[in-house]
C-alpha cells in the first residue's frame, strides 16, 4: 500500500468510528435456569446462587441468579448465525478489512463490566456500537488495525446491566513458524526465564538443584570467586574447587521491580544484592517481608526454594 | 600515556532522520537516510565515503548501506561493542582509522526500530543461547533483567552513599525536557512536565520511575568524519575531535559490575575522562555544554563528577543549582536528550555536540561554545570525547 492509498484506507474505516451495529435488541429467550444450569456445569462452576433454588430462596436475594459473565450468552443468535445474520455496521467493516488483505482475525481482549444481577424470567437487550479503531500497528502476527465493539446490557425495565468491550485485531496474515512456535510455547504456565548452563556455569546451577549454593575456590591461593570463571584473577590457576555458603547475607543495594511485569515472575519482587559471609557477592531475592522493609545494610539469611516448576533459586529472608 | 590523535580528525557532517515511535521503514533504509543526510550537510556525495563506523548492535551491514547509498568500495569498517557504550566507541573507530591513514571518510551511523522493533524494555531473554546469556544468566531468574532494573540498583547504593535526593533527578530529566519542547524533532515537543507529575508517573524499578527513563525511538544519526585538510574544504566548518577515549576498568560486567569493592561508582568512565583531558589538554573548565549519556536521569549525575565538574556525591548540587540549563555552567542535552528527544544509542547526541560547536543548536547557549563534550552509555565498557572548533 502506498502511503496516499493507506490515507484512503484509514478514511474509509475510521468512518466506521461510532456507528451502531445494533440498537437494543431483545434475546431470543428470557434468561432461563436451564441454559444457566448448562453454563455452570460446563464452567465447573458450583456456586449455589447460580443453580441451587432451596439454598438461594433463603439467601439474602431470595432467588437464583445468572452468573454475571453470562451476560454476552442471553443475546447470541445461535446456529441461524450461520445463515440469516443480516449485515450490519461490524460485518460491513469486516469485509472493508478482507478486502484489502487484512483477513487474519485475532480476539485480544474482552472487558466486562457489571451494574446489576439477572435473575431467570428477566429479558435482556443489547446495543452495540463500533467505539474505536487503532492507527495502524505492527504486531508480531502482523501489520494490522485493532477494532474495539462495546454492547451494553440492559433488562426491561431499561435498567442497565453491564458492558462488554471485544478488542480484535484484524491482520495481513504472514508466514511466522517462529511466532506460531511462540503461541504454542505460550500455552504452557510461564516460569521464571532460567540461566543458561555452559562449561563455566553449569555446575554452579546444578549444585543449586540439590539445594546448595557454592563459592568457586582458587586451588592455588584461595581466592573466592563468583560468579564463576575458568581462570583465577590473582593467581591465574586454572584449578578449583568450591565452598558451600552458609547464605549468611547483608543488602548492599536493592530494587523493587514495577514494570514490565514479566510472565512467570511474582510481584511484588524485590532484587538485591547481597554480601555473603564468606565476603563474595550475590544477586538475589529477598522475601519474606514487605518490600518497602527492606533496605541497605539488612541482614538476610538464604535458602535455596523451588520458586516454580522449573527452577530452584536461592531466596534471601529478614534474617 | 594515551596516543595522542588530537585534532587529526574532524566531524564534516552530522544528520538525524525523523524520530518516531513506528518508523514504517527498515532500518537499512533509516542508516541509508542519516548517512545521506550527514552527506548532504558535509555537502559530499556518497561516492566519497571509504569506510563505515557502527555499533555491534546495529543490524545493517556496512556493505549493504553502502551499495543502498551507492558509496562504491570500502576500505575500512570497524564496529564497537557493548550497547550505548559504543557511541562515541563507533566514533572513535573512525576516528582512528581518519587519523592513521586507513580511511579518509569514515561514515559513523546508528539506526535502528527501537520502538516498532526489538525494544530493549523487554529485557533480555533466555532463548539466546551466547555467552553473553551466561552473564545474563545470574540476574535473569530473579527477574533483574531490563536496563532500568541494573540501573536501578546502582542508583539505590549511590542515593545512601550520598545523600542525593529525587529532587536532583528531576532537575536533570525537566531541563532536559524543557530543551526538548523547543525540538520539532523530539518525542515531547511542546510537551513540558512540572514536579507533580513527575512524582505521580507510573514506577519502574525503584527508586526510578517513567520520567527518569529514555524514550524508545524509531531512528538513525550519522556523522561524517574525515581528514582536517578534507573538512576544510567542505561546506561546513568542521568541528574537529580534540579527545577520545574508550576504557573498561576491572571487573567490569555489562551493566551488572555489582562484585567491585564498592559498586556505586563508573571508575570506567573515569578512566575515559581522564584520557580524554590528557589527550586534548583541556580541563573541566574549558568544557562549555555536553551531551551526556541520559538512558537514565541518575547516570547523567555520576558522570558529572566523573568528568571532574565536581566532587563525589556534588553533582546534586551542581545541578540544582540550574548548571545544566540554558544559562548555566554546562548547558547539557541541550536537544533534549535521550530522555525527551529519541534514544539512538547516543549517536544523536554525538549529533547535538557537533552542532553545540557549530552554533548550529535548537537551544544553542548564549555564551560562545568552544568545546563540548559528549559521552557514551554507564555501567559498561563506555568512553567519551571533546570537540572544538577545528583551527
Ligand atoms: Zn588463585
Amino acid at each position: 500500500m502506498t502511503p496516499e492509498e493507506q490515507k484512503a484506507f484509514e478514511d474509509k474505516i475510521y468512518a466506521f468510528k461510532g456507528r451502531k451495529v445494533c440498537e437494543a435488541t431483545p434475546a431470543k429467550d428470557p434468561v432461563n435456569a436451564t441454559m444457566i444450569r448448562h453454563w455452570a456445569e460446563a464452567m465447573g462452576d458450583t456456586n449455589p446462587a447460580y443453580t441451587n433454588t432451596e439454598w438461594a430462596e433463603k439467601s439474602a436475594r431470595g432467588k437464583t441468579i445468572a452468573p454475571p459473565a453470562m451476560l454476552y450468552v442471553w443475546n447470541q443468535q445461535g446456529i441461524t448465525a450461520a445463515s440469516e445474520r443480516a449485515s450490519n455496521a461490524q460485518s460491513e467493516l469486516v469485509q472493508l478489512f478482507n478486502d484489502y488483505g487484512f483477513t487474519g482475525v485475532l480476539g485480544t481482549n474482552v472487558k466486562q463490566e457489571y451494574f446489576k444481577e439477572a435473575a431467570p424470567g428477566d429479558q435482556v437487550f443489547m446495543e452495540m456500537v463500533i467505539d474505536n479503531i487503532s492507527e495502524r500497528k505492527n504486531t508480531a502476527r502482523g501489520a494490522g488495525y485493532f477494532h474495539e465493539t462495546v454492547a451494553t446490557f440492559s433488562n426491561q425495565s431499561g435498567e442497565k446491566l453491564g458492558t462488554q468491550s471485544f478488542r480484535v485485531l484484524k491482520f495481513i496474515p504472514q508466514d511466522q513458524p517462529a511466532a506460531a512456535a511462540a503461541d504454542d510455547a505460550r500455552l504452557e504456565v510461564p516460569t521464571r526465564i532460567p540461566s543458561p548452563r555452559g562449561h563455566d556455569n553449569g555446575w554452579w546451577w546444578e549444585a543449586v538443584d540439590k539445594g546448595k549454593v557454592m563459592i568457586q575456590r582458587c586451588s592455588n591461593c584461595q581466592t573466592l570467586r563468583h560468579p564463576p570463571r575458568p581462570m583465577c584473577g590473582e593467581c591465574q590457576s586454572m584449578e578449583w574447587d568450591s565452598v558451600e555458603s552458609k547464605l549468611d547475607g547483608e543488602v548492599l543495594s536493592h530494587t523493587e521491580l514495577h514494570h514490565p511485569k514479566i510472565p512467570g515472575y511474582q510481584y511484588p519482587l524485590v532484587c538485591a544484592v547481597i554480601k555473603l559471609g564468606e565476603g563474595t557477592n550475590i544477586v538475589s531475592n529477598v522475601v519474606g517481608c514487605e518490600p518497602s522493609d527492606v533496605h541497605i545494610g539488612m541482614r538476610v539469611k538464604g535458602k535455596v526454594e523451588q520458586v516454580d516448576e522449573k527452577n530452584m533459586l536461592p531466596q534471601f529472608y529478614p534474617a | 600515556m594515551v596516543a595522542n590523535i588530537k585534532d587529526k580528525a574532524v566531524i564534516a557532517g552530522v544528520a538525524n532522520t525523523k524520530f518516531s515511535k513506528d518508523s514504517g521503514v527498515s532500518e537499512l533504509s533509516l542508516a541509508a537516510q542519516a548517512i545521506k543526510g550527514a552527506c548532504d550537510d558535509a555537502g559530499i556525495h556518497p561516492s566519497e565515503i571509504d569506510g563505515m563506523a557502527t555499533f555491534t548492535m546495529d543490524t545493517n551491514d556496512e556493505i549493504e548501506v553502502a551499495r543502498a547509498l551507492g558509496c562504491g568500495g570500502l576500505t575500512f569498517w570497524g564496529r564497537s561493542h557493548y550497547g550505548g557504550g559504543a557511541a562515541t566507541g563507533s566514533l572513535h573507530q573512525a576516528v582512528m582509522a581518519v587519523s592513521t591513514g586507513m580511511a579518509e571518510c569514515v561514515a559513523v551511523f546508528r539506526a535502528l526500530n527501537g520502538r516498532s522493533g526489538h525494544r530493549f524494555s523487554s529485557g533480555v531473554s533466555g532463548a539466546i543461547t551466547t555467552a553473553d546469556a551466561i552473564h545474563w544468566g545470574w540476574y535473569m531468574p530473579y527477574g533483574l533483567l531490563t536496563p532500568a532494573s541494573w540501573v536501578a540498583m546502582f542508583t539505590q547504593r549511590w542515593m545512601k552513599l550520598t545523600g542525593i535526593s529525587k529532587d536532583a533527578f528531576y532537575e536533570v530529566a525537566h531541563a532536559t525536557r524543557e530543551y526538548a519542547v523547543n525540538n520539532p524533532n523530539a518525542a515531547f515537543y511542546g510537551r513540558s512536565f512540572d514536579r507533580a507529575e513527575y512524582d505521580a508517573a507510573r514506577k519502574i524499578a525503584d527508586p526510578l520511575q517513567l520520567f527518569d527513563c529514555c524514550q524508545e525511538t524509531d531512528g538513525g544519526s550519522a556523522i561524517i568524519v574525515t581528514t582536517p585538510e578534507r573538512a576544510r574544504d567542505m561546506k561546513k566548518p568542521g568541528v574537529a575531535v580534540r579527545g577520545i577515549a574508550q576504557a573498561s576498568a576491572p571487573d567490569q560486567e555489562q551493566m551488572t559490575s555489582f562484585y567491585r569493592e564498592e559498586f556505586a561508582a563508573i571508575p570506567e568512565m573515569e578512566i575515559a575522562a581522564k584520557n580524554v583531558y590528557e589527550m586534548s589538554g583541556l580541563t573541566p573548565d574549558d568544557v562549555d555544554a555536553a551531551v551526556i549519556y541520559d538512558a537514565f536521569s541518575p547516570i547523567v549525575l555520576w558522570q558529572i563528577e566523573a568528568w571532574n565538574f565536581c566532587g563525589f556525591g556534588e553533582s546534586g548540587d551542581f545541578v540544582l543549582d540550574g548548571a545544566l540549563r540554558p544559562g548555566g555552567r554546562l548547558p547539557c542535552n541541550t536537544h533534549g536528550g535521550q530522555l525527551s528527544e529519541a534514544y539512538i544509542h547516543g549517536v544523536n547526541g554525538i549529533v547535538e555536540a557537533t552542532r553545540l560547536v557549530r552554533g548550529e543548536s535548537l537551544n544553542q547557549p548564549k555564551k560562545n561554545i568552544e568545546h563540548a563534550l559528549v559521552t557514551s552509555g554507564v555501567g559498561i565498557p563506555t568512553g567519551g570525547a571533546i570537540l572544538g572548533k577545528l583551527d
